[in-house]
């Protein structure tokens, strides 16, 4: 029978994919305007990472999957009411930046030291998990650094599909160029997988999985603790929202076999 | 300036296109470059990890750059942090001047974009493919850097392809076709087509060579029309949760939305659209044409055309 996984995700909020973003200076360098205000998301990938995650766990009894989230506390807390009935998972919060320009290294650096105070945690057993990159910093470093933190030797980027062997190996699908995928055996763990979409279909709310998480998910809050400050780092030195705005030829009058000329002529071109 | 370009083969063996891009922005910042071309066709992260690494080291670069590829992405940010450099993924310009080197990137998906600096040596700059004017190959001389295949837990199995009956992400194509999730609605008659518009879609593709890019809402759409769309997945999709590709050229059909979704085709050179509402978000200021039409219509015609 296969040991229960320890399955570890980080994940956290980016702002709502419709939102109107705009950059602006503050002392202590670019944010966004009324970020504090903007509706939040789980960050795309990483929610793709924590669907695939609860699916994994439900696989192998006694499975465990814990959510690792740095991010405003605050939000955090508005983020969990979104989150928690999704899938049952156990938080870990760290009360720290989580914008697009946050410094990778030290957001990895805060997630790593919150999962190495997980108590008993089993490397040998963890599966460390999150998006190949975020909807916000969209580095696709952030996973690897935490990896190397934790040091784990194995990484897999973009991962599609992961399938397990019956023990502790498994095998994974991983993008590549041109639409394809790199297929890779690993012989056991630990491992961390930089998810992609998956194939899982984001959950229904389930209200009961929300009311069983909700409690552990409030306590984790109330004890988040600060992240340290980020030394170093880069230094912005312009944000911009380019303009991009083009003017647009409408054709409202054309005859679809005109405009399919029209289309023919300009792909030749 | 020391500068160092780490790039790799493609596994027919020959330096893609993305490697002379990379090894052009390292030549775009002068200095004294060294090129150097990471082995092995099978890559491994725990392999490559530290050859990469010892390769930042020894070489004492102040700068290091390497190509966005996926096998670079897989282990260069790692190897960065073991090197004690300081890394920065998916550079779209680079500039050198008095003042040091500055690069571009965008955050918040190609919705903000960021010029930045570091202080820190290393910098390890990972360059977006398509960003930079890929360099002559008989412009630089280049040295291997071996990755020797130690006692790994990992192997490497092989390459798959996603879609079984159709190749239809093509880098390197001069034009992006975008389907959105109008192929999939009711039509004039008030029945779904889908398997018509998958026809129309597949013989565009073969008849154009263009690569196919979809919105998130036709990767995602639902059983009764996902029989016939299997050749299309979340590979495709592009704009906020998925790929910003560049190609010179591009069309979209039935592809509706506001800013956000928009980003799928940012760095699309010359852009025509193909939609229902003449006062669509994707279109109206975005595309330089905007055709008002029924795009089963125009995309069969299309067809004819194309094929004689």
């Amino acid at each position: 029978m296969p040991k229960p996984l320890n399955i570890i995700v980080c994940g956290s909020l980016v702002p709502d994919p419709l939102q109107t973003l705009e950059p602006v200076e503050t002392p202590q360098g670019p944010a966004l305007k009324n970020e504090q205000m903007l509706p939040a998301v789980l960050d795309p990938w990483a929610a793709c990472a924590l669907y695939e995650a609860a699916h994994l766990a439900a696989s192998r009894p006694g499975s465990q999957v814990t959510l690792v989230s740095m991010g405003p506390a605050a939000k955090l807390r508005q983020l969990m009411m979104t989150v928690a009935p999704k899938a049952t998972f156990s938080l870990v919060a760290v009360n720290g930046p989580a914008g697009g320009f946050a410094d990778a290294r030290a957001t990895a650096a805060g997630l790593a030291k919150a999962i190495k105070a997980i108590p008993g945690l089993d490397m040998s057993s963890v599966l460390l998990f999150g998006g190949c990159s975020s909807a916000s910093r969209d580095a696709g470093v952030t996973m690897q650094f935490v990896a190397e933190e934790l040091g784990i030797q194995e990484f897999f980027q973009a991962v599609d599909e992961l399938k397990f062997d019956g023990d502790d190996s498994f095998t994974v699908l991983e993008r590549i160029e041109g639409g394809s995928y790199l297929k890779s055996a690993c012989k056991g763990l630990p491992a961390a997988i930089g998810w992609a979409t998956g194939s899982l279909p984001e959950p229904p709310n389930n209200p009961r999985t929300g009311m069983m998480n909700m409690p552990k998910i409030m306590a984790a809050l109330a004890k988040a603790p600060a992240a340290a400050p980020a030394a170093g780092g880069a230094k912005f030195l312009k944000t911009e929202i380019p303009a991009s705005k083009r003017q647009t030829r409408i054709e409202k009058d054309m005859t679809e076999e005109e405009i399919a000329k029209e289309l023919a002529a300009w792909i030749a071109e | 300036m020391k500068i160092l370009a780490i790039v790799h083969k493609d596994s027919g063996g020959a330096l893609p296109k993305a490697a002379l891009e990379a090894v052009a922005a390292a030549q775009s910042l002068g200095g004294e470059l060294s090129v150097r071309i990471l082995s092995g066709d099978a890559p491994v992260h725990s392999i490559d990890v530290p050859a990469l690494a010892g390769a930042i080291k020894s070489s004492g670069a102040e700068i290091v750059i390497a190509p966005g590829t996926s096998r670079i992405m897989r282990s260069m940010p790692a190897a960065a942090m073991r090197a004690g450099a300081e890394i920065d993924t998916h550079i779209t310009g680079l500039s050198s001047g008095p003042g040091g080197v500055t690069a571009q990137r965008w955050a918040y998906r190609q919705r903000i974009l960021c010029t930045l600096a570091r202080d820190a040596r290393p910098w390890v700059l990972v360059v977006d493919g398509g960003a930079f004017a890929p360099a002559a190959p008989d412009s630089f001389q280049a040295e291997p850097l071996p990755a020797p295949a130690a006692a790994a837990r990992t192997e490497c199995l092989g390459v798959q392809t996603a879609a079984a009956d159709a190749q239809t992400i093509r880098p390197d194509a001069k034009l992006l076709f975008v389907a959105g999730a109008g192929w999939t609605k009711k039509q004039a008659d008030g029945a779904v087509h889908s398997a018509e518009a998958a026809a129309t879609i597949k013989e565009f593709l073969a008849a154009s060579g263009a690569s196919l890019g979809s919105s998130k809402s036709l990767v995602e759409m639902g059983d009764e029309s996902k029989a016939d769309f299997g050749f299309m997945s979340h590979m495709n999709q592009v704009g906020q949760t998925g790929a910003t590709p560049r190609h010179p050229k591009g069309l979209s059909t039935c592809c509706h939305g506001e800013e956000p979704h928009v980003v799928g085709w940012r760095f699309i050179g010359e852009r025509r659209a193909v939609n229902l509402d003449a006062n669509c978000g994707w279109a109206q200021g975005k595309a330089d044409v905007l055709y008002v039409a029924d795009a089963f219509k125009v995309m069969s015609h299309l067809n004819r055309i194309l094929k004689g």
